[in-house]
């Protein structure tokens, strides 16, 4: 089975199940809101990267300061 | 010791704290909007500069997180208009990405997901990302872009239903992607400056 779909690096291929979408075409509610929430879910529970760093120490002098 | 003019100590330890806690979302609301994880950050980077710099039009207790996201958009779509980049539609990716859809049995990746997204006009995008990922509802998402209420509800059913279309794996619904991709221009500004 192919995975490689382009993933980034460091991240899982997440899947979220399509058994509704499939189910009932249209309407598929289930499918394209619950990708859109895992997709959105997926970023929120990363953690902040390293490129983070700088804008967290500005936001902490400023705040002594 | 405090200096009338400065807002005390503590309450820039709130802001703070609030601001640091929703970037998280201001990055996975940023992912969708740009597509590619490292303008996203940068966008996210610029945005919460842009909030502390504004720190003082910053109601507390009001929400902290539709505050920001009006600020990201704002600035994504500012930096959009500027360099004039235009939203491409690549007809071979959405080939490879409606085959790949049709040969997967158990689930829809999430980089389909996200591909999908692209796909769409920064308009629909946008409010779904509000709607149909963070969660806001029709009324706060209207208020972050600056738009009537309808426009949103237009633009999340036709987001959607382009979304569905895409990650359909029937063949008669693939027929129909191109057009609603050819779609796909930048905002424009007449549109979502109507207040």
């Amino acid at each position: 089975m192919e995975l490689a779909l382009n993933q980034s690096k460091g991240r899982k291929p997440a899947t979220v199940s399509k058994a509704v979408a499939s189910a009932n075409g249209k309407e598929a509610e289930p499918g394209w809101a619950q990708g859109l929430r895992s997709l959105y879910k997926a970023v929120v529970d990363e953690p902040l990267p390293p490129s983070f760093d700088d804008l967290l120490k500005k936001l902490d002098e400023r705040s002594d300061g | 010791m405090d200096e009338p003019a400065q807002p005390d100590a503590s309450s820039l330890d709130a802001f703070k704290r609030e601001l640091l806690s929703v970037l998280p979302h201001l990055r996975a609301f940023a992912r969708g909007l740009s597509g590619r994880p490292d303008q996203a950050d940068d966008l996210v980077q610029e945005t919460a500069m842009k909030a502390w710099a504004a720190r003082d039009r910053y109601t507390p207790g009001t929400n902290m997180r539709a505050w920001t996201f009006t600020i990201l958009r704002n600035h994504f779509l500012s930096e959009l208009r500027r360099s004039h980049r235009q939203v491409e539609y690549d007809p071979q990716l959405a080939e490879r990405l409606l085959s790949m859809e049709a040969d997967q049995e158990e689930g829809l990746h999430l980089a389909d997901m996200e591909r999908a997204l692209q796909q769409l006009s920064p308009e629909r995008r946008e409010a779904l990302m509000l709607v149909g990922a963070s969660g806001f509802s029709y009324e706060e998402a209207a208020e972050i872009c600056g738009c009537a209420i309808g426009t949103i509800k237009s633009r999340v059913a036709r987001g959607r239903a382009a979304l569905v279309t895409m990650l359909d794996s029937s063949p008669e619904a693939s027929a129909e992607l191109p057009d609603e991709a050819a779609q796909a221009r930048p905002f424009e500004a007449a549109e979502d400056r109507a207040a």
